[in-house]
């Protein structure tokens, strides 16, 4: 691959950083904010999800040569991808309805929710002071305010 | 290995048959990896207010450190390809061994993520969404794992004898991969409750 | 094999002279050709295991609860693990490695002319690791709660719980030794593609690249494209049943009907992956016989790849009566009635290719002939099925499985027969014997046919899949099914037996076998240019470069009727 100029790969690697640091902080600006409902997922949504696909561009384009490389190569990884898409949008068309007319569900989203906020919170009693404590706690916040707007809903 | 092959040698695309076939398993991999994740996002979306509690429950501390370590490795294994290109044998293990380093601090951290996981009881069978948990990252980690001994591999019977130069580069993709299908596990894992 | 000599030692210049050892020439080549020979004879091997279970399982139908020469008496456990383990092993250690690993291994790098595969070792490290797969598959017969009986599609809950299946053991072991043939496969696969895109000979253009060689490789790319998700649903599987995890576990919040969609989402470009290699063969071999240009090279070719695209839009077709969205089965209809279209393309190009040619009809030709005949009724049945109302009626009844083997017989066996014939004195130098192999044809063809169409007519009837005793169904215990059922399960028996003559055919044409020239059928592919057979490196000390297409029949103007790929043109 001599002979293309590459932009140099400690650039790449201190955009790749920033956006890093942009990914992770998004939710946690989302929390600090109490933002909520639709904002709050479309923030998530490109700061962790949007960022990641641009990180992964980066990688694969800069890291990986792809874009120095013979068509062929980008060919294959985005035929690949593409498949993959057929087979998630093909199934959710099935596994995303999960009811129908006479369907017998033994398994109660509501409990288990219960179950794993009950889960969390033991577990954020065994370990309150380790290192992670204060993300733990961030998270039972998001688990109650969850809770609570399903609440809301369901009255 | 009676006599060279000439098959081997040969390159109608102007592609390198390594390199051609890296992309072929990354394109394989990709699918793999891909099922695994489009099974977890179809479950997350059925499972929505259960598994965004659970979510919670990963350590999105050591998880970032995780992606820091591997986004730092993968500069190393360009650095080790740049020096590779120029036959310099001793930077190129200099920059290998050190992104086996950094492997072995991703492996490190997900060890120790996992022990105290599982002290909380939060394990295999706890929910599906642990199940998942472990299931993928577990089988990225293997991969991880695989990459550092093939790496090694490469250093220590290769390049230190100054000959198939185009493994590191062919390595070097390989791990590229495994560190983007890392910057998706974080979010997916860690970041997204 | 003992006098599959290196013969021609001026072509065995280039490399090294001293003999190699039974081991390192047999078990531990990394030649194509050695590695070609051990799939194909696995694969013979396990043909016959698969064999031997349909015709105990059969028996059992035809005679229930009658002891079975050469088993003795069935239990019904038993019967749903041999039911299991002969689909598996028939499409899994059969079909598979004869016509892709096989077949590919063998004509890929003498077709397009170079001296082997791209990564030997890897390519040797494939066949190790599917040998490792089917001795796995082997020892599942044998151990506690014998081998696994809930069907090859292995639908969890059945599949997922010990309590369930009943087989411990056979059920995880069943799983890791296909997950380790689907690795097996992979190796292999990227190892054909990469060595078609990148070493073909000097001069070979694309539209040079004999239509098998496509096939094999446009095979690979679905089976490399369609099995990622498998693998995923393979491990989570593979916990579920051994760790106890939830996955596909309603239970617990998993989705049973997702391992569905893994497995078809495989399963159904697995069909055209062994389809398209047996199609490519029986293009070979018609156009050879036909004396005949190929007709529409790049139609076929561009239909097979719409035929491999379209393949992944299709694979719910299998799911309509599993509680698929029937606005999603509408859908998945159109797409599998429209994939008929490409294949039937293909078919009539092949029937075109005969028409004004001078046939010759060799045992090879019988079976290409008898291929396309006979898949055409398979693949016309399938269009019943693939309409979501009929299916309805017709899934899980005889109808569909008399379907699938008219599509998979022709496949597995009746092209894989064709080739083998073809091919042989490229493999060892001496031809079959034609009159014992017409003989074979006429044999395996009447008695196939005898077997399946009265299975149609059950299936029509009512008759349901994986039932152990009918007798025990008022509906179906009537004398007029019964006796079909008999009639079935005796032409399978007289199929088998035509194999012997198969078998002993083969063994004995290796000694014995008329001694032919490396280009017995005056054929133009560049594999009838090596010497027959071809040594280590193939084409010796010079590799052949390639001046035209590999179809080039009946020239006008060329005193010869073929005119092999790797000719010189005359200056003129």
């Amino acid at each position: 691959m001599a002979g293309h100029k590459h932009p140099s790969y400690l650039k790449i690697y201190f955009i790749l950083l920033v956006l890093f640091v942009v990914s992770v902080a998004g939710p946690e600006v989302a929390e600090i904010f109490g933002m909520e409902g639709v904002s709050r997922t479309i923030l998530v949504l490109v700061t962790a999800f949007g960022i990641a696909l641009w990180k992964a561009y980066l990688v694969c384009a800069y890291f990986m040569h792809l874009k120095f490389e013979k068509i062929y190569a980008p060919y294959i990884l985005l035929a690949c991808l593409s498949l993959l898409l057929v087979f998630f949008f093909g199934t959710a068309t099935d596994a995303m309805f999960s009811n129908g007319h006479n369907w017998v569900k033994p398994y109660s989203e509501e409990a288990a929710a219960e179950e794993a906020k009950s889960r969390s919170h033991g577990g954020h009693d065994d370990h309150g002071d380790d290192h992670s404590g204060d993300h733990h706690e961030e998270g039972d916040h998001d688990g109650d305010a969850h809770h609570d707007g399903e609440d809301k809903d369901s009255h | 290995m009676a006599h060279e092959i000439i098959a081997t040698g040969r390159s109608r695309t102007g592609i390198p048959t390594g390199r051609l076939a890296v992309w072929w398993v990354i394109g394989s991999e990709i699918l793999i990896f891909g099922g695994l994740i489009s099974c977890y996002l179809l479950n997350r979306f059925n499972h929505g207010p259960s598994w965004s509690v659970e979510a919670a429950n990963t350590n999105t501390f050591i998880g970032a450190c995780n992606t820091f370590w591997l986004l730092t490795s993968s500069l190393f294994v360009v650095f080790a390809h740049a020096a590779s290109e120029k036959h310099d044998a001793k930077k190129t293990r200099i920059w290998i061994w050190l992104t086996i380093l950094l492997g072995g601090f991703f492996m490190g951290f997900k060890t120790y993520e996992y022990t105290t996981e599982i002290q909380h009881g939060f394990t295999l069978f706890t929910s599906n969404f642990w199940s998942f948990y472990y299931t993928a990252t577990g089988l990225h980690g293997f991969h991880v794992v695989c990459g550092m001994v093939i790496m090694g591999i490469i250093a220590e019977n290769d390049i230190k004898h100054e000959r198939n130069w185009h493994r590191v580069e062919n390595i070097g993709l390989y791990w590229h991969f495994v560190d983007i299908i890392w910057i998706f596990l974080f979010p997916l894992m860690y970041i997204a409750k | 094999m003992a006098e599959v000599t290196h013969v021609d030692g001026a072509h065995d210049a280039h490399h090294e002279h001293h003999k190699p050892s039974f081991w390192s020439k047999y078990v531990f080549s990394t030649d194509h050709k050695m590695i070609a020979l051990q799939y194909m004879f696995t694969g013979m091997a396990m043909a016959l295991i698969g064999g031997y279970f349909a015709y105990v399982f059969r028996m059992q139908l035809a005679f229930p609860g009658a002891s079975i020469p050469f088993f003795g008496t069935l239990s019904p456990a038993a019967y749903n693990s041999l039911v299991t383990n002969h689909g598996t092993i028939m499409i899994f250690w059969v079909a598979m490695p004869v016509l892709i690993a096989a077949m590919g291994n063998f004509l890929i790098p003498l077709m397009i002319g170079c001296d082997d595969m791209v990564f030997p070792r890897v390519n040797r490290l494939s066949y190790q690791i599917f040998l490792l797969s089917a001795i796995i598959l082997i020892i599942s017969f044998f151990v506690p709660g014998g081998g696994f009986g809930g069907a090859w599609t292995a639908y969890p809950p059945l599949s997922a719980k010990a309590e369930f299946n009943a087989t411990p053991f056979g059920a995880p072991m069943w799983l890791i030794a296909v997950t380790l043939e689907i690795v097996a496969f992979l190796l292999g696969g990227i190892n054909f593609i990469t060595t078609v895109m990148n070493a073909r000979a000097k001069g070979m253009r694309m539209y040079d690249i004999p239509i098998i060689v496509w096939m094999i490789v446009i095979a690979s790319i679905l089976f490399m494209c369609s099995v990622g998700p498998l693998i995923a649903g393979a491990v989570m599987l593979l916990f579920d049943q051994t760790l106890g995890t939830g996955f596909f576990d309603g239970t617990a919040g998993g989705d049973p009907v997702l391992w569905q969609h893994l497995f078809w989402f495989f399963g159904h470009p697995e069909v055209y992956v062994v389809l398209l290699p047996a199609m490519g063969i029986v293009g070979e071999i018609t156009c050879t016989f036909a004396r005949k240009k190929l007709f529409a090279y790049k139609l076929i070719l561009y239909s097979t790849i719409g035929l491999g695209i379209l393949s992944f839009f299709v694979w719910a077709h299998h799911q309509f009566i599993s509680g698929v969205d029937p606005r999603a089965a509408y859908l998945f209809t159109t797409t599998t009635l429209l994939i008929s279209i490409p294949v039937a393309i293909v078919l009539f190009a092949y029937i075109a290719t005969l028409y004004g040619g001078s046939i010759r009809f060799t045992t090879a030709m019988l079976f290409a002939l008898a291929f396309t005949g006979e898949f055409l009724l398979g693949g016309v049945t399938g269009i019943w099925l693939g309409s979501s109302g009929v299916d309805v009626y017709l899934h899980d009844t005889y109808f569909v499985l008399a379907h699938f083997h008219y599509t998979f017989v022709p496949i597995a066996i009746i092209a894989t027969f064709a080739a083998v014939y073809y091919w042989y004195p490229k493999m060892f130098g001496r031809k079959m014997n034609e009159t014992w192999g017409k003989i074979h044809f006429w044999g395996t063809i009447v008695s196939f046919n005898g077997i399946f169409i009265p299975l149609f007519i059950l299936g029509a009837g009512g008759q349901h899949r994986r039932i152990y005793n009918f007798q025990h169904y008022p509906d179906l215990a009537g004398a007029d099914m019964q006796d079909m059922r008999v009639f079935a399960t005796l032409s399978l028996i007289v199929m088998l037996a035509f194999q012997v003559i198969f078998i002993v055919n083969f063994f004995v044409s290796l000694k014995r076998g008329e001694k032919v020239g490396n280009n017995p059928w005056k054929a133009n592919t560049l594999e009838w240019v090596a010497t027959s057979p071809a040594p280590h490196g193939n084409f010796g000390a010079t590799m052949p470069e390639v001046y035209r297409g590999p179809y080039e029949f009946s020239v006008e103007g060329r005193e010869e009727d073929y005119w092999p790929q790797n000719e010189k043109p005359s200056e003129s």
